[in-house]
């Protein structure tokens, strides 16, 4: 459903509009969902989605740290957001949970939740929020390409698409993920006395990693730092087979000769990776497309794996919803503005604060230099 | 074209330098001539290509995508042939079976063809090669690789190859010519030595190495000389005869570039045959000129007579390398500096003369000149003194850096407290992150203290501070600009940086009506508030005249 008509552009702007066919009353999509500093609100319903400072009532979309923060008094998520949540910040991250399911419409005060699959990380939600013939699409971080650990993407289709735009220039477009997985098993074969070191998320890009590189036929022990160790167990908890997966702390120093490890982006230029001698430093993410990206973090081997849309994937996502409006957030917000522009769609920027600390975000410090 | 490509791939991502080494060493172990040699040649920035330059390739790519995604694009990867490699656009049809195009193929036929038919053979090129491919053939064609590899790295892994050095190379490389045949074939003892026709070659520089108050103590003024440090560009001027007569004069800057174009008057003036060693400056009415004086006259396009007029060029000599033929390197300085100035005096020419020693009997003397030249015997030129050159007395002419024979000395740099304004991203190593820094220091105006700019820096932190300005820019943005984001700085809210500079000039091209020369961030002071940093008076105090 979506508005047939305006009223004039002459006319001084209403709080609602009356639709051509009903006597429906339409919200306006800014008194739906608006930008605050505490993250992006919905004043009808009184709640946050993915706050950045603790509230009463907050939906989170998925538990990387930057979207999913402990303190608030009521959270509904995924069931596999709130066992992220709980594995990081503790048992009692919030002061009540509540567990959404995939395409059930959760009601808060007359107005309806209803979580999709985003494709970004096991878990991870697009929020559709409806109310008054209006709906509005979080989609939160999302991917459309195929990844074995994370719930396929799914098309919703809305009015208003609010889509992140971490990769939103054209210069980004990812090869697929398989083939990258190859050129890691590959200088493998060609340094079988190295340790090759691959910097990945420690939510989400490490296990994808890990799934990829056994699709590729790498069956050998896979060795990992603890952060991502804690995450991968919790994989494995949800039925994922991820093979013979072991901590690096634990593992004979003569066995890491020409293993895999894999360990957060910071840790590799830390004290932890001093015991590895001579590794092949890889690292698995979306911004190894761009060379300076790669050398400003001193890495030799270069794994081109996002779990972000591409340019051309913004595009084909952009399209598959039907949206006439795009608010489009964290990351290369202008590039994507000016083509929604160039297609006659509505856009604009929603300039959303504290988003991209984590995962492929835009990088900032830690991960620029790891 | 697919190796070469490879090769630069590989380098690209190879921080250390003997990495570097083997892999050009092995590329050229593999390569067939004359593939190597040109190769060598883009390597060693040698090959420019009359109608392919960068213009060509940002015309290709404006036919074929959208101008303002373009931009942002260029913009945040910070590199045209990336970006342009990255955003070409797949051709439509069946991909084509014939092999990329040779090395060889694409110079030869970047040479040869017409500016008009161009356009269309390098668009060519790049639907058939790959992204790497197209990155390599793109960075061929703009020049400069900037890969990280020096002209001088490339010709060190041409003397691996049959163990010889890097300077042998350099003697003969003034007379070779790409692709290298005859290079390659003396490197691995098939061939002559080839003969080092230019009279004038350049002769790689000896550098200093800046001097710590620790050191002094284990040195002995008595072993030492010491000369200004002159404010402006180091060259090297070299002049001789070819066998026909011919004369051959040539300037050359610290990296061997020949900018003799720039220098006519100077050119001419290179009456002497060998090498000198010195520094090119502004000079009126025997007064040397500041730095910013020099830099008008410095990437002109058209030397016109009222430039030459208003900017004449000088060399102020400080070391000989050749007399006539005769290689002096070996010599200690202090024979070479009696050769040199007795060149300058026989020479009597009013564009050449000779820097003056400082005489001094103990550090604590030689501190004394540096922080007063003026009273020192620099008299008038004091302001264009940067601080000391301290030279062994018996030490050789070292090409490169070797530690001990030379130290520089600067003076110490002014510093002013200023607040962060304006950030933009910067390019290359450093492209998406914030690191150019515009700041501003407190004036009066009618409502008030307002800011004003009063330079820009991007360099004199550490890599952990660049990260953390990063942070700050992107959680203290009030406003965009394309890449450019205006900063909180008001009296209460914003960041004070440090700034270190070496002079002030009146301008008119800056609002504030000062330029300030070689600014760099000394420290970020998180610690002190906008409202207490320095005001426009403190600078109009120390400009002088």
């Amino acid at each position: 459903m979506r508005p047939e008509a305006k009223a004039g552009s002459n006319s001084p702007d209403p709080l609602f509009v009356m639709t051509a066919d009903a006597d429906m009353v339409v919200m306006r999509p800014d008194d739906l969902l608006q930008p605050t500093p505490r993250g992006l609100y919905c004043p009808p319903a009184d709640v946050y989605i993915d706050p950045v400072r603790p509230v009463a009532r907050a939906l989170i979309t998925h538990g990387h740290s930057d979207h999913a923060r402990a303190g608030h008094d009521h959270v509904l998520a995924t069931p596999a957001t709130l066992r992220i949540m709980a594995i990081r910040y503790g048992a009692g991250f919030a002061g009540m949970i509540q567990a959404a399911a995939w395409g059930v419409p959760v009601a808060i005060n007359g107005v309806t939740f209803t979580f999709h699959p985003a494709g970004h990380i096991l878990g991870s939600a697009q929020i559709a929020v409806s109310h008054r013939g209006l709906t509005i699409v979080v989609s939160g971080d999302y991917k459309r390409a195929s990844d074995p650990t994370a719930e396929p993407f799914e098309v919703v289709p809305c009015d208003v698409f609010i889509t992140e735009a971490t990769f939103g220039l054209p210069v980004f477009r990812h090869p697929v993920a398989a083939g990258e997985m190859d050129k890691l098993i590959a200088s493998v074969r060609l340094f079988p006395e190295r340790t090759h070191l691959v910097g990945a998320y420690s939510l989400g890009k490490a296990q994808r990693v890990i799934a990829l590189t056994r699709a590729a036929g790498h069956d050998a022990p896979i060795y990992l730092h603890g952060a991502v160790e804690k995450l991968t167990r919790l994989y494995e908890a949800e039925g994922f087979d991820l093979g013979d997966v072991r901590l690096a702390k634990e593992a004979d120093k003569k066995a890491l000769g020409g293993a895999i490890v894999i360990c957060p982006p910071g840790a590799m230029k830390d004290l932890w990776a001093r015991r590895f001698p001579d590794p092949v430093t890889a690292f698995a993410s979306g911004w190894m497309r761009i060379r300076a990206r790669a050398r400003q973090g001193g890495v030799e081997l270069p794994l081109i794996v996002s779990d972000h849309c591409d340019w051309d994937e913004l595009q084909q996502t952009i399209r598959d919803t039907g949206a006439g409006e795009i608010w489009v957030t964290h990351g290369q917000e202008d590039a994507l503005v000016h083509w929604c522009d160039t297609q006659g769609l509505k856009a604009r920027p929603l300039r959303l604060v504290g988003y991209g600390d984590e995962g492929e975000g835009e990088p900032v410090a830690a991960e620029a230099t790891a | 074209m697919n190796r070469f490509a490879a090769l630069l791939d590989r380098l690209a991502y190879e921080p250390r330098r003997n990495a570097k080494l083997a892999l050009i060493g092995d590329y050229f172990r593999m390569t067939p001539d004359p593939e190597r040699g040109w190769a060598l040649a883009a390597m060693t920035g040698a090959l420019t290509f009359r109608n392919a330059k960068a213009g060509l390739v940002r015309g290709l790519i404006a036919e074929r995508t959208d101008p303002v995604l373009f931009g942002l694009a260029y913009d945040y990867v910070g590199d045209l042939s990336e970006t342009v490699a990255l955003m070409w656009p797949a051709p439509e049809g069946p991909a084509r079976n014939e092999p990329p195009p040779a090395l060889s193929e694409v110079v030869t036929t970047l040479t040869t063809t017409s500016k008009a038919d161009l356009p269309k053979q390098v668009a060519a090129w790049l639907d058939h090669l790959d992204e790497t491919g197209r990155w390599a053939l793109l960075k061929l064609i703009t020049g400069g690789l900037r890969i990280g590899v020096s002209a001088r790295l490339a010709k060190t892994a041409v003397a691996g190859l049959g163990l010889r050095d890097a300077d042998e190379i350099e003697l003969v490389w003034p007379g070779l010519k790409p692709p290298y045949i005859d290079l390659f074939a003396w490197v691995e003892g098939r061939g002559e030595r080839p003969e080092a026709l230019d009279p004038a070659p350049f002769r790689p520089p000896m550098l200093a190495h800046g001097i710590e108050d620790a050191d002094f103590d284990r040195l002995d003024p008595a072993d030492f000389a010491a000369e200004w440090k002159w404010d402006g560009i180091r060259v090297q001027a070299a002049a001789g005869t070819l066998p026909d007569g011919r004369r051959v004069a040539r300037l050359y800057s610290r990296t061997g570039e020949d900018i003799s174009p720039a220098f006519p008057d100077l050119v001419a003036a290179l009456t002497f045959d060998g090498a000198i060693d010195g520094e090119l400056l502004v000079l009126r009415e025997g007064r040397v000129q500041s730095f910013n004086v020099l830099q008008q006259r410095l990437n002109r396009k058209q030397v016109t007579g009222p430039l030459l007029a208003e900017f004449p060029a000088h060399i102020r000599a400080y070391d000989l390398l050749f007399a006539g033929a005769e290689d002096l390197r070996d010599r200690p300085f202090a024979d070479r500096r009696a050769s040199l100035e007795g060149l300058i005096a026989d020479m009597a020419s009013p564009r050449i003369d000779i820097s003056p020693l400082v005489p001094f009997a103990t550090w604590e003397g030689l501190a004394a000149a540096r922080r007063d030249p003026g009273a020192a015997a620099a008299g008038d030129d004091a302001e264009a003194i940067e601080g000391l050159m301290i030279k062994r007395r018996d030490a050789p002419y070292l090409p490169g850096r070797p530690k001990g024979p030379w130290w520089k000395w600067k003076r110490d740099p002014m510093v002013v407290d200023c607040v962060l304004m304006y950030a933009q991203r910067g390019h290359g190593k450093r492209s998406s992150f914030y690191s150019d820094f515009t700041f501003g220091v407190w004036r009066a105006a009618s409502a008030g203290d307002e800011l004003v700019p009063v330079g820009k820096a991007y360099f004199g932190f550490t890599d952990e501070e660049l990260a953390q300005l990063d942070r700050f820019v992107r959680n203290h943005t009030t406003n965009r600009f394309g890449p450019v984001r205006e900063v909180t700085h008001t009296a209460r809210e914003g960041l004070v940086l440090e700034i270190a500079f070496e002079g002030l000039q009146r301008s008119t091209r800056h609002k504030s009506g000062i330029a300030m020369r070689f600014p760099r961030i000394a420290r970020i002071r998180w610690d002190k508030p906008p409202g207490e940093a320095d005001r426009i008076e403190a600078l109009e105090a120390r400009l002088k005249g």
